[in-house]
């Protein structure tokens, strides 16, 4: 017999799993928002400061930065919003997991929609 | 193999015949309040940020337009700098707040969770006073600064 105890209603699954999506996707934000704050600090400095910094950000790889931070952000935003609605909404524990397949569908257009318009930015040769 | 499953670390709480399993707490409202504000901010910065993404990203030539010139012509508007400002307050808030729950989970001792809650809070008061500071004593047309570096309205005068 496996020494671990055996699957219940949250561990492994869903819940678990939209819990553990949740928490990386808000650190990874969270370390962001600190460094784009002090990026953008730099328009307190010079045109010239700001614009050195910004320019590290149009590279291919800060653009694909950008692609992940992006899918991570609409993750984490829609994923609140199943959070929100499983405790306020008086059905809302029963469909916890439709909802979660919901958040990744959402997620999946959303971000396609997005990496239409930045892909092309990041590598269209400007 | 019969697995034991410890009670809470807390003390045992009877309320109309029911026993619930749950800490006195010291009375104060502050972990309700912190669950509250986490899906009203939630709610809010989800509107603010995604329109922040489409401003910046996604409208024209998205990342590359993106300088000092786009910055400056963005803040000369009340709008945008009232904007920013909610989105600064609120995101520092929302993430300390998640970030001071994630130390709390997983830093078992007190002084390594003391320590890294101190370390949170300065780098929130710093990022939210800079942020401030920046959005409010911010100016577009810098004296001495090269032209065309600057938004088209500062040489109009």
């Amino acid at each position: 017999m496996s020494k671990t105890p055996a699957g219940t209603l949250y561990r492994g699954r869903e819940g678990q799993w939209s819990w553990v999506g949740h928490r990386i996707t808000g650190v990874v934000i969270f370390f962001f928002l600190l460094v784009h704050v002090l990026d953008t600090s730099l328009v307190r400095v010079s045109p010239e400061a700001y614009n050195a910094v910004i320019g590290a950000y149009k590279n291919p790889l800060m653009g694909l930065g950008e692609a992940g931070l992006v899918a991570a952000i609409i993750f984490h935003a829609f994923n609140g919003i199943r959070i929100i609605l499983i405790d306020f909404w008086k059905k809302g524990p029963k469909f916890h997991r439709q909802m979660l397949w919901i958040v990744l569908a959402l997620w999946a257009v959303t971000l396609t929609v997005f990496l239409i318009r930045h892909l092309p930015n990041v590598f269209g040769g400007h | 193999m019969a697995q034991t499953i410890q009670p809470p670390r807390s003390y045992d709480n009877t309320k109309t015949g029911i026993k619930y399993n749950r800490t006195g707490g010291s009375g104060s409202n502050f972990e309700m309040i912190g669950w509250l504000f986490m899906r009203l901010s939630g709610i809010v910065l989800l509107v603010l940020i995604f329109v922040h993404l489409y401003v910046n990203l996604m409208v024209g030539d998205g990342i590359q337009a993106v300088d000092f010139g786009f910055v400056a012509g963005k803040w000369a508007d009340p709008f945008w700098q009232v904007w920013d400002l909610a989105m600064l307050w609120l995101a520092m808030l929302h993430g300390t707040n998640g970030v001071r729950t994630i130390i709390n989970d997983y830093a078992d001792k007190d002084g390594t969770r003391f320590w890294l809650k101190m370390i949170l809070y300065a780098a929130t008061v710093v990022i939210l006073v800079l942020g401030t500071l920046v959005i409010f004593t911010f100016n577009p047309c810098p004296p001495g600064a090269a032209a065309e570096l600057l938004p088209s309205f500062c040489s109009a005068s």
